[in-house]
């Protein structure tokens, strides 16, 4: 429809696209146009009658929940996955990507979450890889030079030395050097996926500015972040996507973040609130002279942290709170005996106990899940049935097969309480989202049933939708009577799920505090070092 | 976004102009390491047998590592994108096998060269088609390739064939004097100008600089369009021919073709791609490098025929005790930059 309306435009109106203002944005004819699109991988539909469309001189943000078929999206559009069905059209002309290289020939240019760069190479080869400049046969490496730098000045970025390796450069830096490669090429549409992930707010500022600049030269822009603030301090319009499926396409300012959010869970914020009610559990459980499940006196580790004095009671969430870097981490591996502690001691079930290895934790009841998930063991290529059965297994010994019967009832208990998706014992868990390889990760250290579970961010880098699922799912595992020590750099969050807290700040336990009726200002004075 | 994880931010780091420069010359580390090694070497044996300072015992490693070189600058090829070839090696014999059986039955010299060189590239071609479209790990494909090779060289001929065609035996007694007591042969010329034409591909073409972006992170490289898929085949194409050079090479300097000839000589050009500062994850190294191994290895050799009492075998457990070191280096080295 719109393409209808360009060709009554005066050409001088196409040429104007900077200048001109968002709301005009829909008399344009859109740069990308992507309709009907589905994807399919094997147990998995990823995208299912998608439609997405893209104008030159906008932030485009698309929005959606971990599995909600944002990346496939992407990848559709940057020819890493090849569509089963559905339309792409690039400046009018219909495409059809099989490869990256194709896509960036029509001037899809894309920078993805983790730095795709080569870190052995220069900056400037970094940037005109696969299209330097050449004389009679040779690359030419004055012009390379010449050329790395101008694209390099338009990013302000003139302090980069573009004969330095890759690898020399802070993310942030490399991450603008990805953008600048895109900006070589002339790129009339760039994709960001997840670009503030790894940067801290200075840096962030620098990526939005660069951001903005290109926007205002005409350059269509595909935003992905987790990050809401981000996004609405930079998009012009967002797409929701949920399960696969489109939601709709709002203009950003239209659009309140409490309905953006309700769009994107696809249920009403209602869910929200009734967790906060959860925290207000009693603490009769916690009965008189009841005895702790762990009971930790002056724990500590020459480098790592010390004074650690907690006390962890059955049926009770305790919160770790303090910067990142304080030591919230290192206290956990104390705890698991990951690292061996060299001052204190540790009670168990009011025995003494020496945590030597993991090993000798998990022995008696203790489970880690660590902050980093792809290290922890999840195997990527096995389906979600056959990670959760080797955790079975392993509690079980080798020797005594579980029969089919019982495996099947118990993995389809955790999909359906930890709402897993998809709901399929059999998709392979590289193809599930992060949020729902968290929850199969959760899943894994439940069926060993521990009586305590230290959890590392949990809930790190994954979207409202399963964060909440955790978050409730924290709180049925304590009043089943499980210990859980909850570690997460969100103070909300442990405010909201502990019942107590203790705040570890510059690599020593500094305070404990009973959580009623603390706010997050009281939590930030004791670590800003004020009153306790 | 919570308030903690604003608290503070770092700034971005600007490593000054001077600092740069000099981590960017940590990229030449292990080489030069290697480099001054053999200078080490040279010294050493120059005080304990004066006649290494006659220069011609320079020339000689040269003369007597012509294939090597040639073999080493393809295998730096396969190892810069991270890969392996171990049938470089049999790949030699067999066209040391096909050169004295062609010119046996009084096929034109130059025909043979051809042919040789269109095997040993054939050979290479087909492994990297195999590799990159089946997705088999190289060290599977060009082991079989080794076998393959290996054991057309028996069909070929169990038995020594001599090589007698005037242009094999004049191309092994010629000698190209650079002084009056200084000469070189001309298989020297010819793995020199390898070696020359390697170091351009790599360093100022598109296909060279894959070749290292490859290495350095293929999937990144996949994802920035990059001919990723027929520069790998073209690699193992590249060390095919190489092998097909070192066995011509090789033939003009040993005059015969023989089914059990250069064994393990793949092994000996790993070493000396290694032992030249070339990481075996790929990325990062350089064919002068691969050289300097070569000459390494060969002053070594020198070292040990020198000495008249030593058995030849000791070659291979100095080399084996340097390739450790050189590996160590290069896992500090890479430790320290990461």
């Amino acid at each position: 429809m719109a393409a209808h309306v360009v060709q009554n435009l005066p050409r001088a109106a196409t040429a104007r696209i900077n200048t001109e203002k968002i709301s005009r944005m829909n008399e344009l004819a859109p740069v990308v146009e992507m309709t009907g699109i589905a994807i399919g991988f094997p147990g998995v539909k990823a995208l299912d009658d998608v439609s997405f469309r893209l104008f030159p001189g906008e932030v485009h943000a698309l929005m959606g929940e971990n599995g909600a078929g944002k990346s496939t999206l992407i990848k559709a559009l940057t020819g890493v996955y090849t569509i089963d069905s559905g339309r792409i059209t690039v400046l009018g002309q219909q495409k059809n990507f099989s490869t990256p290289a194709e896509s960036q020939a029509a001037g899809v240019s894309t920078v993805y979450q983790e730095v795709n760069l080569c870190p052995n190479l220069t900056v400037e080869e970094n940037v005109l890889l696969g299209r330097e400049p050449r004389r009679r046969g040779s690359i030419d490496w004055r012009s390379v030079r010449t050329r790395t730098r101008e694209v390099l000045a338009q990013l302000h970025l003139e302090h980069v030395d573009p004969g330095s390796l890759l690898s020399e450069h802070s993310i942030a830096v490399q991450q603008l050097i990805a953008i600048a490669r895109s900006v070589e090429v002339n790129a009339k549409v760039l994709v960001l996926d997840e670009p503030t992930s790894s940067l801290d707010a200075d840096e962030v500022n620098q990526l939005f500015r660069v951001i903005r600049d290109l926007r205002d030269r005409g350059v269509a822009i595909l935003f992905v972040s987790h990050f809401l603030e981000q996004v609405y301090e930079l998009s012009d319009r967002m797409t929701v996507l949920r399960n696969g499926k489109l939601v709709g396409e709002y203009m950003t300012r239209e659009l309140s973040r409490m309905n953006l959010i309700s769009k994107m869970i696809g249920k009403d914020l209602e869910v929200l609130e009734e967790l906060d009610q959860a925290s207000a559990r009693s603490q009769a459980r916690l009965a008189a002279g009841a005895q702790p499940f762990m009971q930790a006196e002056g724990l500590g580790r020459k480098g790592s942290v010390s004074g650690v004095n907690l006390s962890i009671y059955p049926g009770e969430v305790v919160g770790l709170a303090g910067l990142l870097g304080a030591g919230r981490t290192e206290t956990a591996r104390l705890l698991f005996g990951a690292d061996k502690s060299d001052e204190g001691s540790i009670k168990v079930k009011g025995q003494p106990l020496k945590l030597r290895s993991p090993r000798t934790a998990i022995d008696h009841g203790i489970g880690f899940c660590s902050e980093d998930r792809k290290e922890e063991g999840l195997i990527g290529d096995l389906t979600v049935r056959d990670n959760l059965v080797l955790a079975m297994q392993a509690t079980k010994g080798w020797a005594r097969r579980i029969p089919r019967r019982v495996q099947d009832e118990l993995v389809a208990e955790f999909i359906e309480t930890l709402d897993i998706r998809p709901a399929n014992p059999d998709a392979l868990i590289r193809n599930l989202s992060g949020g729902n390889q968290q929850k199969v990760l959760l899943a894994r250290w439940m069926v060993t049933s521990p009586d305590l579970l230290i959890l590392d961010e949990p809930t790190r880098g994954i979207d409202i939708g399963a964060k909440t699922q955790i978050q409730k799912l924290v709180n049925r595992l304590a009043s089943e009577g499980m210990s859980i020590l909850f570690i997460s750099s969100e103070l909300e969050e442990v405010l909201r799920l502990s019942d107590r807290i203790a705040i570890i700040k510059d690599r020593a336990m500094v305070a404990e505090i009973s959580n009623d009726d603390v706010s997050v200002e009281d939590v930030l004075t004791v670590i800003a070092g004020g009153a306790q | 976004m919570s308030p903690l994880s604003t608290v503070a931010p770092p700034t971005i780091k600007k490593p000054s102009a001077v600092r740069t420069r000099m981590r960017s010359g940590a990229r030449y580390a292990p080489t030069l390491a290697t480099l001054v090694l053999f200078i080490l070497m040279f010294i050493v044996g120059a005080g304990m047998y004066p006649s290494f300072l006659s220069g011609q015992v320079l020339l000689n490693l040269f003369i007597d590592n012509t294939f090597l070189i040639v073999l080493a600058v393809g295998m730096t090829f396969v190892i810069l994108t991270g890969g392996i070839d171990l049938s470089v090696g049999a790949v030699v014999a067999l066209s040391m096998m096909v050169t004295a059986t062609m010119l046996q039955n009084g096929w034109n010299p130059g025909i043979v060269i051809l042919a040789v060189l269109v095997i040993g590239g054939g050979l290479g071609l087909l492994m990297g088609l195999i590799i990159q479209y089946f997705d088999i790990q190289p060290f599977i494909v060009t082991l079989a390739g080794m076998f393959l090779a290996r054991g057309l060289c028996y069909v070929i001929s169990l038995e020594s064939i001599p090589v007698t065609d005037p242009f094999f035996t004049g191309m092994a007694q010629a000698r190209i004097p650079l002084s009056e007591e200084l000469f070189i042969s001309p298989g020297v010329l010819i793995a020199l100008v390898v070696v020359g034409v390697a170091f351009f591909v790599l360093h100022h073409t598109r296909f060279g600089r894959t070749v290292y972006a490859i290495g350095g992170n293929e999937h990144s490289a996949m994802l920035m369009g990059l001919a990723v898929k027929s520069t790998k085949v073209l690699v193992y194409s590249v060390s095919g021919l190489c092998s097909a050079i070192a066995g011509i090479l090789f033939s003009f300097y040993s005059l015969s073709g023989y089914s059990l000839a250069a064994q393990g000589m793949e092994l000996d050009a790993i070493a000396a791609v290694v032992i030249g500062g070339t990481l075996l994850t790929g990325g990062v190294g350089y064919v002068l490098g691969s050289v300097v191994g070569v000459l390494v290895l060969g002053i070594v050799q020198t070292f040990i025929a020198y000495d008249g009492t030593l058995s030849s075998w000791w070659t291979k457990i100095v080399i084996g005790g340097l390739l450790l070191v050189f590996i160590l280096l290069q896992r500090l080295f890479t430790r320290r930059t990461n």
